[in-house]
């Protein structure tokens, strides 16, 4: 991992939407160019640190995992216990009450599908608007959604959920997945993305040759936004898949639960009386609800970075 | 880069040129339509409703009546509600400085170009960011078990007995960790981010004038990621007294220690989905929700003087 950042490339191309890099150093070359730093062995050293303190847990997930229920009580929590358990919880965490945890699955994943989907449509297309178009009420439009991102979520959870329960949403995927729909910090990132991406001369020149706005946006800009795009999809992805407060209080019904739900609901039937201790299969259930998102943001990390980091483009 | 900074303040371009103003003023519209539908829905109308229930009470003789005021005046002087409060400042004042700290430095580090290994430590240091909150606080809470967690290990390892995490003196502690190790990661990738467009030019200046590495960090770098301290500041903030998830989830483990009025959202919440009081839980939320505003509004405008 101590491979040398380019200093004397030149400057590729502003990272463009799918140009596959070969490597992650393919960003904008370095700057501190004159007189590389030294690598230090301290500094690493104590940034080590902070890594230990995050992959420790993650390691226990991975290890304990692999426990049985009897496993974990006996054994340490650092080491594997003498029978390794993994595929049998695994199993039983998909078959344990007819196949539950699967159903979880699959519902976080709808609610992620047409949630953070159509979050990250809405905000693409309310950022672009932004950006590009002068339009009666826009200065309104973003200091009332600013505004609103400053009331706590718990405020609204109340009346939201009582105004729902009117509708006849609660206790439906509608829930949870309206609210999810609405991604203040994307719209923000969107437009702040779209003000840089996309030269305004570029949409000029499509009109003048005649397509409509409908096209221009399609053909033209969305294309441009394609980063932007992805690191919004992926931070309203992580949002929506890890969601506990609104499915807690609009759910009844466990068919309907997403994952995080499903496992706290696992977790808390140890403390009921006559209740089954599933501790293994909250763990195992735990390390499958994280794999998926942990794997998008590795495969998809140049994406996302040069997306948050949308203002290096210029220089 | 302009993402980062407080959205309030920054606008990040005027509007375009005004010039076409009358062809365009409803094409925006029909972009940005369909947000702001689903945003009036999910957020103005629930916003309103909240205001118009905390003026109302549902009593046993009488039905719904309207009060006016007496939610409001009745939590002032509500002493859980004041307890939660405290709470989550001291959880405020303590956590958000250590996880912001931690974050600084670490993309600091990233930033200066001297670390082995770069680019495995800022994504292993952002992977907390993608685990649930409820399977980081399931995770930690089996740590913390004295039984047998990890606590309990090193109880038996070394043949001491470590205060327990989960007892009512440590829990707030305990919980504090739960929420470092989550956004620890998510801030540091903030402050990274903003450090990655400052202009070259400026480093070339300042080594001109021989500055070093920790002058160029306080006359460059800090004041240059200014906005996205202030944000993460504000983020911060509002998420401490929305604080819920880990204490709820923790709670069958600690059952003594974090009772249903913990935080001032716990509160709400336990008052209107076990006490049915969902008129005075909205005055109290709307009481939080105004007491959050004001705070974030003055960190943001302190933020951005200073130094302006």
């Amino acid at each position: 991992m101590s491979t040398p950042v380019t200093t004397t490339s030149p400057a590729p191309p502003a990272k463009a939407a799918g140009a596959p890099t070969s490597t992650p150093r393919l960003r904008t070359p370095r700057r501190h160019s004159p007189g590389r730093p030294k690598r230090s062995v301290l500094l690493t050293v104590l940034t080590s640190l902070v890594v230990l303190y995050t992959v420790v847990p993650l390691i226990w997930l991975v290890i304990n995992a692999t426990k049985t229920q009897s496993g974990l009580a006996d054994s340490s929590g650092l080491w594997f216990a003498h029978d390794f358990a993994l595929w049998d919880n695994i199993r039983d965490t998909f078959t344990y009450h007819d196949g539950i945890f699967g159903r979880w699955l699959l519902n976080t994943a709808m609610y992620v599908v047409l949630g953070a989907g159509g979050a990250t449509l809405l905000a693409v297309l309310g950022g672009y608007a932004l950006a590009k178009f002068d339009f009666f009420g826009k200065r309104g439009v973003f200091a009332v959604v600013i505004g609103a991102v400053a009331v706590p979520g718990t405020a609204l959870a109340v009346p939201t959920f009582l105004m729902f329960s009117k509708m006849g949403l609660t206790d439906t995927p509608w829930a949870v997945i309206i609210p999810s729909l609405v991604s203040p910090f994307g719209l923000y990132l969107m437009w702040v993305f779209a003000t840089e991406a996309i030269p305004t001369e570029l949409l000029e020149a499509a009109r003048i040759d005649g397509a409509g706005e409908v096209r221009t946006f399609f053909q033209v800009a969305l294309p441009l936004l394609a980063p932007g795009l992805v690191t919004v999809l992926l931070f309203t992805t992580v949002a929506t898949w890890n969601n506990y407060f609104l499915p807690l209080i609009m759910l009844k019904d466990s068919d309907w639960y997403p994952l995080t739900l499903g496992l706290s609901a696992w977790n808390s039937q140890a403390e009921t009386i006559g209740g089954d201790v599933i501790y293994n299969l909250v763990i195992t259930g735990s390390l499958i609800t994280i794999l998926p998102l942990i794997a998008a943001f590795l495969l998809l990390q140049k994406y996302w970075q040069s997306g948050l980091a949308a203002g290096s483009v210029k220089e | 880069m302009t993402t980062l900074q407080p959205p309030v303040a920054a606008e990040p371009r005027p509007a375009p040129p005004p010039a076409k103003r009358d062809r365009r003023s409803w094409t925006g519209w029909g972009f940005i339509g369909p947000f702001v539908a689903v945003f009036a829905l999910v957020f103005l109308a629930p916003i309103v409703y909240s205001i118009y229930l905390s003026l109302f009470r549902d009593q046993l003789i009488g039905g719904n009546t309207f009060v006016g005021l007496d939610n409001y005046t009745q939590a002032l002087k509500d002493d859980q509600f004041w307890a939660s409060l405290g709470r989550v400042t001291l959880f405020l004042c303590v956590q958000v400085p250590i996880m912001l700290g931690i974050a600084l430095l670490v993309a600091l580090a990233l930033d200066s170009g001297r670390l082995y290994g770069k680019s495995f430590f800022r994504i292993t240091i952002f992977l907390p960011y993608a685990v649930p909150a409820v399977v980081a606080t399931l995770m930690w809470g089996f740590m913390y078990g004295t039984k047998y967690g990890l606590v309990g290990d090193i109880n038996d390892a070394f043949g001491v007995t470590l205060p327990d995490p989960l007892s009512p003196d440590l829990v707030l502690a305990s919980i504090g960790n739960i929420v470092t190790w989550e956004f620890v990661g998510y801030n540091m990738l903030i402050f990274y981010s903003a450090l990655r467009v400052i202009p070259n030019s400026l480093y070339e200046a300042a080594e001109i004038d021989g500055a070093g590495q920790i002058r160029m960090i306080s006359a460059i770098k800090l004041p240059a990621i200014r906005g996205a301290l202030v944000i993460a500041t504000i983020f911060s903030i509002i998420g401490s007294f929305q604080l819920f998830n880990e204490p709820n989830i923790l709670r069958p483990l600690a059952r003594n220690a974090i009772t249903t009025d913990y935080t001032p959202n716990f509160y709400t919440y336990s008052l209107s989905f076990n006490g049915q009081q969902q008129n005075y839980s909205a005055a109290v939320a709307i009481i939080m929700g105004l007491i959050t505003m004001v705070i974030a509004y003055v960190v943001q405008l302190r933020g951005m003087r200073k130094g302006a």
